[in-house]
């Protein structure tokens, strides 16, 4: 009985091919008390460094896990009880934890990455959770699918996630048949039809916003409701420095402040992150893709396409999230649909808001699914 | 599609990419195809080790077996290489440079500048390097110093397949001659490496390991042992900055003196001889622009000033070890006064 009050804390799987973390530090002390969302501890992967949020409330009871040590997903690394339960339950707890095998999980789970052909060249994508409803997620400039590390395991305990590499990004093809809104659009709706995904909530972050709100606008049926994250094309500013910038920049000494630019917390841009950044930017044609698409989306420095008007009146349910403290694209376009969407603007968050404050914005995408 | 290849597959692969791409490529050396043109199985060896198997079956003529004369046919590759050609020479073992180092220091190097800019001499030479294969002293040396010395010739060592790949790519692109070191003991070492084609440029050093109080500069297998190394002084307690140079020259050596002005520390390693090593030339120069950032003197971890034992035992101690590095950063701990 008392075991239920016992709630583990454990290793967390970040995307999909987490398969272990360092623990750099613990944000509350032994024997403090944790409320449901408060960031206990910070975890740093090969891919990026983060809090590890609380998925129940407690008093923190053990702390296992020890600073500069790593541990296996679904590793032990702490305990959260009620101050009541008794210590030898907690121990017992502890001793008889045993870590599920990351084997049996992967095959559960299904493969990690697939590849798929399409009228755009072959595209990578991610496919997790058997929900009914179906959810696609896309990305922004530069980015690929793993900027969705934090989401696409919450999203799949609901619904059918995909998650696709858009063309000139991740590990799809380089080349970029249409380097315009219109084109990646386009590429998604031919994405849904390879793969015959009749039609999803679409979720799209910065230029993959408006390249989901795009597509709402060409292919209406298609959509059953959008969120749009961070988005370009509910206004025209931008901070070109950031995408010139992103463009430009060669080596890890230029890239680096570059990319702090995306986090209300720059240090979240670890070694790692900067260089899985510069890797891709190097891949042949990725620098004709980007300089290309970004002549086309954001030229003389602000954003050429502008949906809000049309978006408003498309009579989609509509959620957008921002950070408040976005540098690349300002808060206030949260406001861009007006009546139309919902709107939420989180705190102590900058553009990669569906990173930073993941358990939030999880919430937020599956409460406007279930509605 | 990224997916775990070895070095010796990597610099098949940026070979094979590069040939496809651009048809001025082509590749020649001692027994590159191996038998070809002669009766039986073609493409019997690929190279003494095998790295450029596969490429005579798809790239026919561009793939040449050459006489057991490096003067020739290095000469003849800068030659092809000044008249438009993108030659990739192999001089299989870096250790025969002296049969055909006047074509390189006084051909290669200097007609870019002697013929006013009116030549470019994009030639790749590619070369086995270092220690620790039982092949003695004519076979096992790190000759990188005697390249780097020459003004207009460019000099790559990587340390991994991922880097040996990009390296390689951008070499071949690269309208300058460029020595490209390959290391024999890391050709087998797996590391994820995407299958397209991508070039990482020249004189960007890669930071292997983030940390605050020492910095240990090296190239090729020496990353290894540094990395070794950095983890042994983990458990005490210190972190030590891994930096790999991946070119020696042009060399990244603001990435150093920017780790050095953090850590105040510096040990550079090196599996050349001592005397006027790639050590000694990053020690001089981060002292000399760097001094005041300095906590300790810096130090250098080489192999001795000998020629490469043949026996295994000496050749073992040879070769710079972890422990010889972990006890250079135990030197910069000690008061800068104390020998």
């Amino acid at each position: 009985m008392a075991e239920e009050r016992i709630k583990p804390i454990v290793m967390p799987k970040w995307g999909l091919s987490m398969r272990e973390g360092k623990i750099t530090a613990w944000l509350k002390p032994l024997g403090s008390r944790v409320a449901v969302g408060d960031a206990i501890l910070e975890v740093e992967t090969d891919k990026i460094a983060s809090a590890v949020e609380a998925g129940s409330a407690g008093t923190l009871r053990r702390i296992i896990g020890q600073p500069d040590a790593i541990y296996p997903v679904k590793a032990l690394i702490g305990v959260l009880a009620e101050d009541d339960v008794a210590d030898a339950d907690v121990d017992a707890f502890v001793s008889g934890y045993t870590t599920p095998a990351a084997e049996m999980d992967d095959e559960e789970a299904g493969p990690g990455y697939q590849f798929t052909e399409t009228p755009a060249g072959p595209l990578r994508f991610a496919k997790r959770g058997e929900g009914g409803e179906v959810v696609v997620l896309v990305h922004g400039f530069g980015g690929d699918l793993d900027n969705w590390l934090f989401n696409i395991d919450a999203l799949a305990t609901e619904a059918t996630v995909y998650a696709l590499d858009l063309p000139g990004h991740g590990q799809s093809s380089k080349s970029v048949a249409e380097p315009s809104l219109k084109g990646l659009s386009r590429a998604l709706i031919d994405f849904m039809d390879k793969l015959s995904i009749t039609d999803a909530h679409l979720v799209g972050h910065s230029m993959g916003g408006a390249v989901v709100a795009r597509a709402t606008l060409d292919a209406p049926q298609r959509v059953k409701s959008l969120t749009l994250i961070s988005s370009a094309g509910l206004g025209q500013d931008i901070n070109r420095g950031y995408v010139e910038g992103f463009v430009t920049s060669t080596s890890r000494r230029d890239l680096k402040p570059v990319l702090e630019q995306l986090f209300d917390d720059p240090s979240l841009v670890n070694r790692q992150f900067v260089e899985d950044v510069l890797k891709y930017k190097r891949l042949d044609g990725v620098q004709q893709a980007l300089s290309t698409l970004s002549a086309a989306l954001f030229p003389n420095g602000q954003q050429a396409d502008v949906l809000a008007g049309e978006l408003a009146n498309a009579g989609k349910p509509a959620l957008v999230i921002w950070g408040a403290n976005d540098r690349v694209i300002p808060a206030k376009h949260a406001g861009a649909l007006g009546e139309a969407a919902k709107a939420e603007v989180i705190k102590e968050a900058g553009h990669m808001v569906q990173m930073e404050k993941a358990g939030k914005v999880n919430d937020l995408v599956l409460a406007h699914i279930r509605s | 599609m990224a997916r775990k290849i070895s070095f010796k597959q990597a610099i098949n692969e940026a070979l094979d990419l590069e040939m496809r791409r651009d048809p001025s490529v082509i590749v020649l050396g001692e027994d590159t195809a191996g038998g070809a043109g002669a009766a039986g199985e073609r493409d019997a060896w690929g190279g003494p080790l095998g790295v450029t198997k596969g490429l005579y079956p798809k790239h026919g003529d561009r793939v040449m077996d050459t006489p057991l004369s490096e003067s020739a046919y290095i000469g003849a590759a800068i030659g092809a290489a000044a008249c438009g050609m993108r030659p990739v020479a192999e001089l299989m073992f870096l250790d025969f440079m002296g049969v055909c180092f006047d074509q390189i220091l006084n051909q290669a190097a200097k007609f870019k500048y002697m013929f006013g800019g009116k030549a470019t001499t994009p030639v790749v030479i590619r070369a086995m390097v270092g220690a620790g294969f039982r092949a003695a002293a004519q076979h096992s040396q790190m000759l990188t110093p005697i390249f780097t010395h020459v003004p207009g010739l460019k000099v790559v060592c990587p340390s991994n397949a991922y880097d040996a790949k990009g390296l390689l790519i951008q070499s071949i692109r690269d309208d300058d001659p460029v020595i490209f070191c390959e290391h024999k003991n890391l050709y087998n070492l797996e590391t994820e490496v995407p299958a397209e084609s991508y070039a990482i440029p020249f004189a960007e050093a890669y930071v292997a390991r983030e940390g605050k109080d020492v910095t240990i500069v090296g190239y090729g297998l020496m990353v290894h042992r540094a990395l070794e190394a950095a983890n042994k002084l983990a458990k005490n307690g210190i972190e030590a900055e891994v930096i790999d140079l991946r070119t020696l020259s042009p060399i990244d050596l603001d990435t150093v003196i920017e780790s050095v002005e953090s850590t105040g520390r510096l040990v550079a390693v090196d599996e050349a001889n001592p005397r006027c090593s790639i050590a000694a030339d990053i020690v001089a120069s981060v002292t000399e622009k760097a001094f005041g950032a300095l906590k300790a003197a810096p130090q250098m971890v080489t192999a001795p000033h000998t020629p490469v034992p043949f026996s295994p035992v000496l050749e073992d101690l040879y070769i710079p070890s972890a422990d010889a590095i972990v006890g250079a950063v135990s030197k910069t701990r000690k008061p800068a006064m104390a020998a």
